[in-house]
């Protein structure tokens, strides 16, 4: 493909990257302790942590990359990184 | 090609006057340059301007060393600064000066004197010569025509001050005039 | 129209017919009067454009660039310490292949502190991707506008480009120029045609990153681009001399030079005194002629190699210097000339503002024919 003149692009790019795929350790929401306080959307890097309809929170797999910065952050530790079974 | 050097002080207007004669000269079918010596502008300090006139486009770009013609906006410089340096034989000094000369121009060039302070005075009010000496060149040097210096002066000072400037101007070159 | 004014106003009425839409440009000696110019002309409504001010250089050519990248025609001005705040905007500006017109009023960069002329500050930004022309006269410095803004506006160009015209010396001066009318800029330059632009409906990025399995290629096309854009100037050059008379062909410009021994190559308005040097010189005897450098980026190589093949000696002229190395042409002219036995001497002349007579190119012209050259001409040994 050749270059774009000016190094120009289309937006989407990041939709295109499933970061999901780089997964090792996967956040796993324990609702019984989580106050919706939404700390956990704000500090997520992939802005891919979603309110549901009980307004608890819900990350989607395919983009989350696993960092774990919402379990560090969570103030109720609600969020536990459990190893991904391969 | 012909040079002129004005020798004055920040805001007595030299620049203003080289870039008017230029423009005159132009009018009058010459090939003009016109551009201030390139200094930091404060007002008193002495400043220079400098003029070519010449029938084919003028190339040079260095400053003017070996002026034709010389104008002096104040003769209190003459103290400070060799203002008659480099005048070649058979050219024009002309001086602002109420006072008789007490130094000498260079054999071979003609000083003329005129008291441009107090015809400025009388005319527009304030001590600002360069319009006044606009009109002396005229009459001393030919380079421009008199009705080519009034278009210009009314170009650039509107309503009354382009007329009393005129005035002055006027004034000046019948006096060099009556006196050549 | 023949009309005599200031090479600062000439180069904004010029710059007002090439009808740029946004303009934004932060006052600096010696360009002031530029700028000054045309944001009184948009406070009339004599020009139909969007004169942004700001806070300073940087920010007037980041300005301009999202104006550019937004579809606008554009321009700015400045010079020196200006032109350096502008650095990284500059190596963006090209990046992102936007058509950016800048008048540079050449003046020297500090410290010391220098408002006089010589042609440090652009020379100091050749390697940024931007086109460099450099004018003789104010007839130059205004016709080359319109020639860059097309040339710079081809689509198999899009690169930012500089008009510089020596600060001062050309700036600051009332000469006769004969000035093109809005027609005939019209008839000549067509509307500016984006390539690409900003678009709320169809969103795009300019200038994203490269990694490094990318950065080189793209390194690569700018340097194309710029290649290219010689023969787009030569183009370009040779319509405004059928349009309006004055042809602009060619990159350089020869001056007595079918049978010159000695050949002196330098750039901007010392060439109108070195041209009367010569013309002297010729009466006494001696076989001397001039290259005439107009456009720096993309470098002419082959025409001056072509065009010195015949001299017996180089005298290179410099207004700047690349400190611990030569001055900026001569190396270039080194390059191509290499591997011919003519020698080439540099000769740094007219540093920040110091005056450049006829006699001086003489002088240098001796020194040539002596084999004395790659110095600093004339420098003063008493303040040493």
């Amino acid at each position: 493909m050749a270059l774009a003149v000016g190094c120009r692009a289309r937006p989407g790019k990041s939709r295109d990257n499933k970061t999901g795929s780089w997964r090792v350790f996967r956040p796993v929401f324990d609702n019984e302790k989580c106050s919706k306080c939404g700390l956990c959307q704000t500090v997520c890097p992939e802005g891919c942590i979603h309110e549901t309809d009980e307004e608890f929170m819900e990350p989607d797999y395919t983009y989350c990359k696993g960092c774990g910065l919402c379990a560090e952050e969570c103030p109720g530790g609600a969020i536990e990184m459990k190893q991904e079974e391969k | 090609m012909r040079e002129l050097r004005i020798h004055g002080r920040g805001g007595q207007g030299s620049v203003t006057a080289a870039e008017l004669i230029a423009v005159a000269a132009f009018e009058g079918g010459v090939y003009a340059q016109a551009f201030p010596a390139f200094g930091v502008e404060r007002r008193g300090a002495p400043v220079q301007a400098f003029v070519r006139f010449d029938d084919k486009k003028i190339r040079k770009r260095s400053q003017v060393y070996e002026p034709d013609y010389i104008i002096v906006q104040d003769s209190t410089l003459i103290k400070d600064v060799n203002v008659f340096l480099g005048v070649k034989k058979g050219g024009i000094v002309i001086v602002n000066t109420e006072k008789a000369p007490d130094y000498k121009v260079p054999d071979g060039v003609k000083l003329i004197t005129i008291d441009a302070t107090n015809i400025a005075l009388k005319t527009l009010g304030v001590p600002i010569t360069n319009t006044t000496l606009m009109g002396a060149f005229a009459a001393a040097s030919g380079e421009i025509k008199f009705a080519a210096l009034e278009n210009a002066l009314k170009r650039r000072f509107k309503g009354e001050m382009g007329t009393k400037n005129i005035a002055a101007a006027k004034q000046a070159f019948d006096v060099v005039k009556g006196a050549a | 129209m023949m009309k005599i004014t200031e090479g600062s106003h000439a180069v904004a009425e010029i710059v007002a017919f090439c009808r740029p839409q946004v303009v934004s440009a932060y006052p600096i000696t010696p360009q002031t009067h530029i700028v000054e110019a045309l944001a009184e002309m948009v406070a009339d409504c004599k020009l139909d454009a969007e004169y942004i001010t700001v806070e300073n250089e940087l920010s007037a050519l980041s300005a301009c660039i999202g104006a550019s990248a937004a579809g606008s025609r554009v321009y700015s001005a400045t010079t020196s310490q200006g032109l350096a705040l502008m650095y990284e905007a500059c190596f963006n500006a090209a990046g992102m292949r936007l058509p950016i017109i800048m008048s540079i009023a050449n003046r020297a960069m500090g410290a010391p502190l220098s408002i006089w002329n010589d042609q440090q500050d652009s020379i100091s930004l050749r390697d940024s991707g931007w086109l460099q022309f450099y004018a003789e006269d104010n007839q130059e410095a205004t016709d080359l506008h319109v020639i860059a803004y097309k040339v710079a506006e081809d689509h198999s160009v899009l690169l930012p480009a500089m008009v510089c015209f020596d600060g001062f010396i050309l700036s600051h001066t009332y000469e006769p120029v004969d000035m093109l009318s809005q027609e005939d800029v019209d008839k000549y330059l067509p509307k500016f045609n984006p390539y690409e632009k900003l678009d709320a409906a169809d969103p795009i990025s300019f200038g994203m990153y490269a990694t490094p399995d990318y950065y080189h290629e793209f390194r690569y096309e700018i340097d194309n681009a710029v290649k290219r854009a010689g023969g787009v100037i030569k183009k370009a050059g040779k319509e405004f001399g059928t349009m309006f008379g004055r042809d602009y062909s060619s990159m350089t410009e020869e001056y007595r030079m079918e049978d010159a021994d000695t050949a002196i190559v330098a750039m901007g308005s010392v060439c109108g005194t070195i041209k009367d040097a010569i013309d002297e010189m010729r009466a006494s005897g001696k076989k001397v002629g001039l290259v005439r450098i107009r456009v720096f980026r993309p470098f002419p190589s082959g025409d001056i190699a072509k065009a010195l093949s015949k001299a017996k000696r180089v005298a290179v002229l410099d207004k700047n210097i690349s400190l611990g190395a030569k001055g900026a042409t001569a190396i270039e002219v080194k390059d191509a000339m290499y591997g011919k036995a003519t020698p080439i001497l540099n000769y740094i002349i007219g540093l920040g503002g110091r005056d450049v007579r006829k006699r001086d190119i003489a002088a240098i012209v001796a020194l040539a024919e002596k084999g004395e050259g790659d110095m600093f001409y004339g420098l003063r040994k008493e303040v040493l």
